[in-house]
């Protein structure tokens, strides 16, 4: 009967404006989709053009705010002396981390469609859906990223997993892709079951939805000692396990990554994953933080596990896809790894890792993209044979994202896995940092054996030689992707200030 | 025994007679209809417990839209029912350790000191429970409401995408083709030359 004394009796929604990216991103997708309806299939470059201008707007807007938000917000910091102001009955948050986050995805979804264009042209997906889907997911992301409560959350990520599983499935006469959304769509399903179960015990304890709620009767009860609370905990993070892809809930990745056409894996494993960090920060830290000792030790053993299986398996794969899938699962031990040390650093470690690494995959991705052609998916290794000597430039830039995940300097991957490798160590779980380091000189063989393919090994035949049938636009955006990769590499410090500033004040 | 308890012992009756029969019956259309029964009786006990407007939801979801499809469907298959209750029997010793299994731990967990609280008396309301939740879901939960409304939408559209197929070579009937006819079009009138007479 609580529910009812909740009732109030003059309602004003206060700070709607707070959200205006993402009501004009939903307003933009609806119009997307009707603006489709009267398109020639032949004309579907205006959709596509459509669907980056509105998440180009979209990002403007996050990053610049209308004259009304910013209002809202200058009044609110100057009352309150924080960054982090709510909205929509303190459902909806809106802080310096979730505005970084939202723009990095929002530009990455965009070199994500620009990567893709070529691809769906080329094989009958090049359809108004694709892009309604696509930024759909952006909102359910979004929504995950301001997410205050454990409903929104919830909701943001059943909105985007749902866009995602109809992408994976999009090519339905392909059986490999069919077969690769079902197994995504039941562990999907079996995750946020999980997720949920865990919330609602968590809410059935704490009484409430809301994290700060939450994590206030945290502060007054002894949490560790609390059976119900622990098994909470152990429910999400069985959910967010599976929902990131670490080991032991990883077995999904490698079928999907593989099975699903890959402009849709270049979706999946890049912007999502952003997406799903706020998740973990917002329901571990923000929500259980005072549970700091039980999540440490379960997601240390997670990042262990992933960081062990990951790189080991990797270096039998003989298809790039899969091999990325793998890499992706260590990748993500990694992002744990910060996350576990607890410490603001570490957050800030967890999250650059997790930008960059977007970047980096969404290039390596494209690659993919770049060598296959219409009825031709260049997704071998063998594949790769030879490429300096047939696409140089392309090759080169090859080599940096292959270099970035192994963690070579100058490359940025080498200091994401410094800085998140330096706040484990702050935090005294020198046995993990050790057992990563190790894992990830084991990792860097099968990048390096990848690069030798490239730079050392002729091609098996003379067809794979056949030009790729690109854009320009897909070819400069690959040029500063990589270059980003090796500038970000060299001068990660901008970056780095912002994401460690971003969780200060968010936090 | 009060009225109120006489009720809510018939319907819970009820209801637990018509989900065993669910499951005995062996025409699955009697099984569909005693389903529809249970869940009436179901929504009878919640309206029972004051919460009439779950209670009339269950009745409006599903009975009138998730049976109708149950129904649908198996109209539409053809199921053969003695398949199915083929390993009855054989399966019937692990059913029941299943479900012993799950009534000690339900008996375990409902007797422990957790539920052993003092149950709050109902507040007193000005206003009905149909009314009250309409004016939290439109005030306080509003942004989930309308991400809720999206989700939605993306089931639509996914379904449409993944299920939609164009058949070429169709002969179905185009009404406005139909009515925009002309007699024209129709019959052709031509003139031919007579012929001569030899």
């Amino acid at each position: 009967m609580l529910l009812f004394s909740l009732i109030p009796m003059q309602f004003q929604l206060p700070n709607i404006m707070l959200a205006t990216p993402e009501m004009f991103l939903l307003a933009g997708t609806c119009f997307v989709l009707l603006a489709d309806l009267f398109i020639k299939d032949s004309q579907r470059f205006i959709t596509y053009l459509l669907a980056q201008v509105v998440l180009l707007i979209t990002a403007g807007l996050v990053f610049f705010g209308t004259g009304d938000m910013n209002a809202i917000i200058a009044e609110s910091v100057q009352a309150t002396g924080k960054m982090s102001i709510t909205a929509f009955s303190d459902m909806f948050v809106l802080d310096p981390m979730a505005q970084v986050l939202k723009i990095s995805i929002l530009l990455i979804t965009m070199g994500v469609l620009v990567y893709s264009r070529e691809y769906l042209r080329s094989r009958d997906m090049y359809k108004g859906e694709y892009f309604t889907l696509t930024l759909f997911a952006v909102l359910g992301m979004m929504i995950m990223v301001s997410a205050k409560t454990m409903l929104l959350i919830y909701l943001g990520l059943e909105l985007l997993s749902l866009a995602m599983y109809a992408m994976v499935a999009f090519k339905r006469n392909d059986g490999r892709a069919s077969e690769a959304a079902m197994k995504y769509f039941v562990l999907g399903a079996i995750a946020s079951g999980m997720l949920l179960y865990g919330m609602s015990i968590i809410y059935g304890v704490s009484g409430s939805l809301h994290l700060d709620h939450i994590s206030t009767y945290m502060s007054s009860h002894p949490v560790m000692e609390n059976l119900g609370l622990l098994l909470g905990l152990s429910f999400i993070i069985v959910g967010l396990g599976f929902k990131l892809g670490v080991v032991p809930f990883h077995m999904w990745v490698p079928d999907v990554y593989d099975g699903a056409p890959t402009a849709v894996t270049l979706f999946l494993g890049t912007a999502p994953k952003i997406a799903a960090f706020a998740m973990i920060i917002r329901l571990l830290v923000e929500g259980l933080g005072d549970m700091v000792q039980g999540w440490q030790q379960i997601l240390s053993l997670l990042a262990a596990l992933s960081l062990l299986v990951g790189n080991l398996i990797a270096i039998a794969q003989t298809n790039i896809k899969r091999m990325f899938a793998y890499s992706t699962i260590s990748h993500m031990g990694f992002v744990l790894m910060g996350i576990l040390a607890g410490t603001q650093s570490g957050y800030a470690a967890s999250m650059f890792y997790i930008i960059t690494y977007a970047i980096i995959a969404m290039g390596g991705f494209a690659v993919v993209i770049y060598l296959s052609r219409e009825g031709y998916e260049a997704d071998q290794l063998a594949d790769l044979k030879g490429l300096s000597a047939r696409h140089p430039w392309v090759a080169f830039m090859m080599m940096l994202f292959l270099f970035s995940m192994a963690g070579v300097p100058p490359t940025v991957g080498f200091y994401a896995k410094l800085s998140v490798i330096t706040a484990v160590v702050d935090a005294n779980v020198i046995w993990l940092a050790v057992f990563g380091v190790v894992m990830s000189v084991i990792g860097a063989y099968y990048y390096l054996r990848a690069i030798k393919l490239m730079y050392f090994d002729k091609p098996d035949d003379a067809t794979n030689s056949a030009r790729s049938p690109v854009q320009w636009d897909f070819t400069a955006l690959l040029s500063l992707n990589g270059l980003a990769v090796l500038a970000l590499g060299i001068l990660p410090g901008t970056l780095m200030a912002l994401c460690l500033k971003a969780i200060q004040t968010s936090l | 025994m009060t009225f109120e308890l006489f009720i809510f012992y018939l319907f819970s009756a009820v209801t637990l007679f018509s989900a065993v029969a669910v499951v005995t019956v062996r025409n699955p259309i009697y099984s569909a209809l005693f389903l529809i029964l249970a869940f009436f009786s179901s929504a009878a006990i919640w309206i029972l417990l004051e919460a009439e407007f779950l209670g009339v939801v269950l009745v409006l979801v599903y009975v009138g839209a998730v049976m109708v499809l149950f129904l649908f469907v198996i109209m539409m298959l053809d199921i053969q029912i003695d398949t199915l209750k083929e390993g009855f029997i054989r399966y019937l010793p692990v059913g029941i350790l299943v479900a012993v299994a799950v009534a000690t731990e339900m008996i375990l967990v409902m007797r422990s000191d957790a539920f052993k609280v003092d149950i709050p008396d109902a507040a007193p309301l000005s206003v009905n429970n149909t009314e009250a939740l309409g004016e939290v879901l439109y005030t306080e939960y509003v942004f989930p409401f309308e991400v809720a409304s999206v989700i939605l939408v993306v089931a639509i559209i996914a379904a449409i995408v993944l299920t939609l197929r164009r058949r070429t070579g169709v002969k179905k009937q185009d009404p406005s083709k139909q009515v925009r006819t002309r007699s024209e079009d129709r019959v052709r009138l031509v003139k031919m030359k007579a012929e001569k007479r030899l």
